[in-house]
């Protein structure tokens, strides 16, 4: 089955468009697709129709959506860490108690 | 926010694949510290769609999560779950002398006595088509009456719906096995047995319906959702994504996916959808009942309705007892997420692509072809 | 031998795909039939690219192919080339690179276009040229119309050489050489069938490779150990015969595998792995560590071999399986059940 690939539109005619996955070259129905499609806008191509255009902002978006995921994982280590030292600090003071 | 590398978003926008194995090796390097700031183990998370699992399985994901995760495949293969009457069906018609056209997947699932590739091996003229026009243009072709046998999801049940709205040739009708996949997750979480702490929502068909539609789900169970997309950055982030809502027990629906999904979705995909298709309860393969799970034709298309059309009678197909092997089989179990292919007495053995006996060794997304295909144990690790 | 599945009662499309299903016919009624036929050399029991026959202080190595490819006309070639091509391929991956004779026979469609089996032995002469091989003998039949499809070739090839390189000579620490792109003839004959309705430049890889064999055992010489062209079933199903023959687990490193973007687009729109697509101008050699280098500069300098690469290398542990590195994390890399698509080659 095609699916769900992301491709690029050469042409449009009418309710076909002509997407380019790439090096190779599909026609696509735009019968569901809910907004209007122009050459160079890039979709979603599921068996052999258009269900949704791809803006070219979430790209980027995307790839930053990962940047802050991992980002804060590395804090909450560093916190962690910091944490964890405390705590060994702590126990090395003998006027800490426990 | 950081702000992207030009050349990594031009890398990533002249591809649209996020596939960087630095950036993964820091996600899962991050799935590994949420599973332990949770400080219990195993945490189970399910995906219910073949597609993740296809994903995960083709990248080798599975060698990489943290031995604390359990990422079970939910039911999620839509030819799976298609029940041996529904194949039944097609064979029927097929021994008819009714032309099938189907995606390829279907072509091999065992029915009560045969599946629709042991038909074609009798004569039955059976087509692969990897788009739903392409039935159309396949009836075109001949003054046979054809049938698509139509499967797949809600998403795949789009397609189905915008050739229906198109007119059909009159010797063309549909056989629809379409599925819908949120009740199916009501049913997973009321499990008794159920360990599933969180959902992986399935990218593709929630650019139809939207985000929203996971949003009673979540209200009445309790458990996060997190639709994600299906590069392997995207199933990596959603993890990581859905652990930290499980930690922080913040049941939400979170878009992960937000290139392709909103929370409303494609409005003009969903009404077409529900011009054409109602839900109606059904049995899932290995599951039972599913309330609201199948989707079949409206009283307006009956016209075009395959199963109106002709006459089905399945009892001809009934005289080879289920076979002694089918006894053991235990998909039922696997696409609930409650065994593994592993456990399975079958699997690899008797069971195998080649001469499957479940439905989930068939599917191109099913569990148990997906573990047979791509290895599924992850120990692949230190081996030399 | 490796106990394999059973036969059905009905030869299926399956059993010529060149998988598993097809070594379980060949083990469980050919040679079961035609009984113990022992040879001085490699026989029809080793199940390799060809047979190879000792002849005093030569081998005299054979093999013989049956050519049902369709269509018979598709991007890059035609039926023509793809026969002479694949036996001179089959000699090549055996060592024998310099052919000696070839015979080609042919089962023509009643009402067959006289001008198409003109542009087939055009084909056919070309690639003879190029692989220095000649056509010294054949057949000619032809069936009633709608009794055969078009039209169905066969050749056989003979050839002498020195050594014979099996199939099955790896050993762990062996590094695996693949001479170039892969899925290029497959996918365009998938996207000839018109089925996909894809447009770009997709084109068969069809070509003989004995020249480039000829180069690769000149520099690695007895450092050359195995040898297989991954055709039906790709290059997963010649590196899981491969590893299963010579005891051995191999890995493969996915991101080093040459593909064409194109070939790459086309396999994702349809959820195909180019690994198990099948080849008609590229060979697998298996090479001591030690030589790799040497060889793969050889393969490179020959205008067939650009593509060329070090995509794996062979271990102790999962004996017969084939393990493939994704860059992301790791999996096996299964076994195809035989061709996706009938009537490849």
């Amino acid at each position: 089955m095609c699916l769900g690939v992301p491709g690029k539109v050469i042409e449009v005619a009418g309710n076909i468009a002509t997407v380019d996955f790439w090096g190779v070259r599909r026609q696509v129905q735009l019968d569901v697709i809910d907004e209007p499609v122009v050459p160079g806008d890039y979709i979603l191509n599921h068996v052999g129709f258009a269900i949704r255009r791809i803006p070219e902002s979430e790209i980027g978006e995307t790839l930053a959506l990962y940047e802050q995921l991992i980002k804060q994982a590395e804090q909450d280590d560093l916190m962690a860490e910091d944490v964890r030292s405390e705590i060994a600090a702590s126990r090395d003071d003998p006027r800490a108690g426990h | 926010m950081t702000r992207v590398p030009d050349t990594d978003r031009d890398q990533a926008l002249s591809e649209l694949k996020f596939r960087d194995p630095v950036r993964a090796r820091a996600l899962v390097e991050a799935l590994g510290r949420r599973v332990a700031e949770l400080g219990r183990t195993p945490v189970s998370v399910m995906h219910v769609c073949g597609s993740h699992e296809q994903a995960i399985a083709r990248f080798g994901l599975r060698s990489t999560f943290p031995r604390g995760l359990n990422v079970i495949m939910g039911p999620g293969c839509p030819v799976c779950i298609t029940d041996t009457p529904e194949v039944d069906e097609g064979v029927v018609l097929a021994r008819q002398g009714v032309h099938i056209a189907t995606y390829g997947d279907m072509v091999r699932v065992p029915g009560t006595s045969m599946s629709l590739a042991d038909a074609q091996a009798e004569g039955a003229k059976i087509h692969v088509i990897y788009s739903a026009t392409q039935a159309v243009e396949l009836a075109r072709s001949t003054s046979d009456q054809v049938v698509f046998f139509a499967t797949g999801f809600e998403t795949t049940a789009v397609a189905t719906a915008a050739v229906a709205l198109g007119g059909l040739p009159p010797n063309l009708s549909i056989l629809s096995a379409h599925k819908y996949i949120p009740p199916v997750m009501e049913i997973v979480a009321e499990m008794p047995e159920t360990r599933v702490e969180g959902f992986l929502a399935a990218g593709h068909a929630a650019t139809i319906t939207g985000s929203a539609v996971f949003e009673p789900f979540v209200a009445r169970h309790g458990l996060p959702v997190v639709v994600a997309g299906f590069e392997p950055l995207d199933i990596l982030a959603g993890l990581v994504k859905l652990l930290e809502l499980i930690r922080d027990r913040t049941p939400q629906v979170v878009n992960m996916f937000p290139r392709c999904v909103t929370r409303d979705g494609n409005r003009r995909a969903q009404e077409q959808l529900w011009k054409v298709f109602r839900p109606t309860g059904g049995r899932w393969r290995g599951i039972a009942h599913v309330p609201n799970g199948n989707l079949r034709l409206r009283d307006e298309f009956r016209s075009i309705d395959a199963r109106r059309r002709f006459t089905i009678d399945l009892a001809s197909l009934w005289d080879h007892a289920p076979s002694a092997l089918a006894q053991s089989c235990i998909c039922g179990d696997i696409m609930a997420g409650l065994s593994l292919p592993t456990d399975c007495t079958l699997f690899g053995q008797e069971c195998t692509p080649e001469k499957p006996v479940g439905a989930c060794m068939v599917s191109n997304e099913g569990a148990c072809k997906i573990w047979h295909q791509y290895g599924g144990h992850p120990d692949l690790g230190g081996e030399t | 031998m490796i106990r394999r599945g059973f036969v059905d009662d009905k030869i299926g499309l399956k059993y010529g795909a060149g998988g598993r299903a097809m070594r379980a016919l060949i083990e469980r009624v050919c040679l079961a039939g035609i009984g113990p036929a022992p040879v001085d050399g490699i026989g029809l029991a080793a199940m390799d690219d060809g047979a190879a026959l000792r002849v005093g202080d030569k081998w005299l190595v054979i093999t013989t192919d049956s050519h049902v490819v369709h269509p018979i006309v598709f991007p890059g070639g035609d039926i023509g080339r793809l026969a002479v091509s694949g036996t001179v391929n089959d000699l090549a991956v055996m060592g024998a690179t310099e052919p000696l004779a070839l015979t080609c026979a042919i089962i023509m469609e009643e009402g067959f276009a006289r001008t198409d089996l003109e542009r087939i032995y055009v084909s056919i002469r070309e690639a003879c040229q190029e692989a220095g091989a000649t056509i010294v003998t054949g057949d000619t039949k032809v069936m009633g119309r709608g009794e055969i499809d078009g039209i169905v070739l066969n050749t056989a090839g003979v050839a002498f050489c020195d050594r014979v390189v099996p199939d099955a000579g790896l050993k762990p620490g062996d590094l695996l050489i693949l001479t170039g792109t892969i899925g290029d003839h497959g996918m365009a004959i998938m996207a000839a069938r018109h089925k996909l309705a894809l447009e770009g430049d997709l084109r068969s890889d069809v070509a003989p490779i004995n020249g480039l064999v000829r180069a690769a055992l000149a520099a690695g010489g007895l450092d050359v150990v195995a040898m297989k062209d991954p055709t039906r079933g790709g290059v997963s199903s010649a590196l899981h015969e491969m590893a299963e023959k010579s005891g051995v687990g191999i890995i493969v490193e996915e991101m080093k595998v040459p593909v064409r973007t194109q070939v790459r687009a086309a396999c994702d729109l349809l959820g195909i792995d180019p690994l198990v697509v099948a080849n008609e101008g590229k060979a697998l050699i298996g090479v001591r560590a030690v030589a790799a280098e040497r060889v793969l500069a050889a393969i490179r300098r020959h205008p067939l071999g650009s593509d060329a690469a070090i995509i794996g290398r062979c271990i102790e542990q999962h004996v017969g399986a084939v393990i493939l590195d994704t860059g992301l994390g790791r999996r096996m890399l299964a076994e195809p059940e035989g061709e996706l698509l009938p009537r490849i080659c």
